[in-house]
């Protein structure tokens, strides 16, 4: 098994009532393994995680594609389409 | 090249930052400066109580310099100054401001709007606008997507 760190941002953190959280996963896992396990939470998880496109995904400050593979002590960061400046 | 970016709640000083840039260098010959307000009118037309803005810490600052190095490839630039608020934002405030000094006017001109054009489309901040009738989370408009292009 291997360590993440997962965090959630703005109406993500809202609507899960969760700025972050730590999961166990298996060694061999991608981000698009972890999207489904959020997604079988069911309720505001289901409707984050099931949809597609609008979910953009950091790891380690880095923004990568469902298809990344994760390794021990990541920092996964889910997070709705940005609005600065 | 110097750079300066700072994340923080409090309002911050755009003269401050102008003296701050031009005690950098003595070949800048221009200084270029951006500020972004908190506008009344909010996305549906309703009048405004404050904008919430929340960031990524970290990642924002990471990215940010990345990207400021990215324009620095671009224009030969001799400091950059980038401050980005957070937190609750009234009407009428400062959010944001991108101060460029070279040593002409185009570099500066053009590197400041790069600058702002990624702020809009991939730093990792996000806004929320309270108004009396509601709490809205603000996706960035296409049209800021579109802008990026005059990039490529």
């Amino acid at each position: 098994m291997i360590s993440l760190k997962l965090k959630y941002f703005a109406r993500y953190r809202e609507a899960l009532g969760l700025s972050e959280e730590n999961l166990e996963v298996e060694q061999t896992c991608l981000v698009t393994d972890v999207i489904k396990l959020l997604a079988d939470r069911n309720g505001k998880w289901k409707e984050i995680f099931s949809q597609n496109g609008k979910l953009l995904v950091a790891v380690n400050h880095e923004l990568v594609s469902i298809q990344y593979s994760l390794q021990d002590g990541d920092e996964l960061a889910f997070y709705p389409p940005v609005s600065g400046g | 090249m110097f750079l300066d970016i700072k994340i923080q709640a409090e309002d911050f000083s755009l003269d401050q930052q102008i003296e701050k840039l031009k005690s950098q260098c003595t070949d800048t010959g221009a200084i270029n400066a951006f500020v972004g307000l908190v506008r009344e009118k909010g996305i549906n037309g309703e009048s405004l109580r404050f904008l919430e803005i929340e960031h990524y810490p970290g990642m924002s600052e990471k990215q940010i310099a990345i990207h400021v190095a990215e324009a620095e490839k671009r224009w030969p630039l001799l400091a950059v100054s980038i401050t980005h608020r957070i937190g609750q934002i009234k009407v009428g405030e400062q959010i944001v401001s991108v101060v460029v000094a070279s040593e002409h006017r185009r570099e500066a001109f053009e590197a400041c709007e790069f600058i702002m054009d990624y702020l809009k489309t991939n730093a990792p901040f996000w806004k929320k606008q309270v108004s009396d009738e509601n709490e809205i989370w603000i996706e960035t408009g296409d049209e800021n997507f579109a802008r990026l292009k005059k990039w490529n």
